[in-house]
């Protein structure tokens, strides 16, 4: 908590167990895009070996080979496919598709923003994700 | 002592004699002389209709009379007891005790806001953002002039913003925003609500001038959809549906 301005701060804004699955959705989000940039750093740095030639190559994928690397690599892309499909419903939102129509509100106040179209986009990026880490976790492991 | 017996004596508006009980815990701070906050608590009868602001005015008759607990109408409509209860805002005067299904109810000051004392918060920044948006009518004639005609309106054009002037600026919408917890710039939802609610009334004519004015880093893209301004509005306003809808001029989605 700052305390002049007694703002809640980092651990209230990314607290996601009071406002619903939104909040739930929203914490994912950061913390996929970050984790995804961090990969994108990662990547381009890693790749970069290539210019060390065919050793250079050899040794990055002995690196991805290991049991870390195909967890992290199963993160990556559980975190890829929730960040894809939960953007696109949050982009859709952002344009003002699918959060309802203005109209006179009625007790109790259900907000028409909230509504079940977003949700099934929030579980529906949730499951995709799983099930592509899943996937992924069976390639890797496959192999 | 003696004065706090002749205060319980007078009526409550809880009577003494409810068999039921709560223990409310009061956050009591004071910015001017406290480190930091200390909980008090109290042990509250209440009756099924009893809200918490009637439990803290208790209170304030009873045991402590200097709780600071800003209030006024008692009825969802001034907007002037916000407060986090149980951990989120809302109304004192709007949320009863026994909703809450809880033996202990804890009630600190709004998140995002300064404290001036215990509950009572400072609302000067929202008030400034909201004043920012232009918060009326813009237009080069008037209809206050003698031989002017009311502007009119359909029915339908109505519907387009009537329910964000419901907003009775009681900030619970700002104290629930992620954006507002770590950013001290941001215009907040309460005031981007009140700009979609001037743009898209028929009879205005700043629409330009006020997406301008929230088009900047700070203003209506720093809002993420997270939506838990909506979910904390006592009134229904619906911030979040007004931001993406505003956004939607921004983006070109609307005109
Ligand atoms: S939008 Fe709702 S929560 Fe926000 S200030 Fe207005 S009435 Fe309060
Ligand atoms: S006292 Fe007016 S809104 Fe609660």
């Amino acid at each position: 908590m700052t305390k002049d301005e007694h703002k809640e701060g980092i651990g209230g804004m990314a607290n996601p167990r009071r406002y619903g699955i939104e909040r739930v959705a929203y914490l994912l989000m950061r913390l996929s895009g970050l984790g995804l940039l961090a990969y994108f750093v990662a990547h381009i740095y890693e790749t970069s070996n290539i210019l060390r030639g065919q050793v250079g190559w050899d040794e990055l994928l002995e690196m991805t080979s290991t049991t870390e690397g195909h967890i992290i690599l199963s993160i990556v892309i559980g975190m890829c496919v929730f960040h894809t499909v939960n953007g696109i419903r949050v982009m859709l939102g952002h344009g003002g598709v699918g959060v309802g129509k203005p109209a006179r509100p009625d007790y109790p106040y259900e907000p028409a923003s909230q509504n079940y179209r977003h949700k099934i986009g929030i579980y529906s990026a949730i499951v995709l994700a799983a099930f592509a880490m899943m996937y992924g976790l069976a390639v890797l492991f496959g192999e | 002592m003696a004065q706090v017996t002749s205060i319980a004596e007078e009526q409550t508006s809880t009577p003494l004699s409810s068999s039921k009980s709560i223990t409310l815990r009061i956050s009591r701070y004071n910015p001017k002389h406290d480190d930091s906050s200390i909980f008090m608590e109290f042990t509250v009868p209440y009756q099924k209709w009893t809200t918490v602001l009637e439990a803290i005015l208790d209170v304030k008759k009873h045991f402590d009379h200097s709780v600071a607990v800003r209030y006024s109408c008692r009825q969802a409509t001034c907007g002037s007891c916000g407060m986090m209860i149980n951990g989120k805002p809302r109304l004192a005067c709007f949320t009863k005790i026994s909703e809450l299904n809880s033996n202990v109810i804890t009630v600190e000051p709004m998140s995002n806001f300064p404290i001036i004392r215990d509950l009572a918060v400072k609302f000067e920044r929202m008030f400034d953002s909201h004043h920012k948006i232009k918060p009326y009518l813009i237009r080069d004639d008037t209809e206050l002039e003698s031989d002017a005609k009311e502007f009119l309106q359909s029915p339908k054009e109505v519907e387009q913003y009537i329910q964000f002037a419901n907003c009775i600026k009681c900030g619970l919408c700002n104290s629930a925003c992620p954006t507002m917890a770590t950013d001290s710039s941001f215009v907040g939802p309460q005031a981007l609500a009140q700009a979609y609610r001037y743009v898209a009334d028929s009879r205005d004519k700043g629409k330009d001038s006020r997406l301008k004015m929230i088009d900047e880093p700070h203003g209506i893209w720093r809002c993420h959809f997270a939506g838990s301004c909506s979910q904390v509005c006592p009134k229904g306003v619906d911030p979040a549906m007004g931001i993406q809808l505003l956004r939607g001029y921004l983006l070109g989605f609307r005109s």
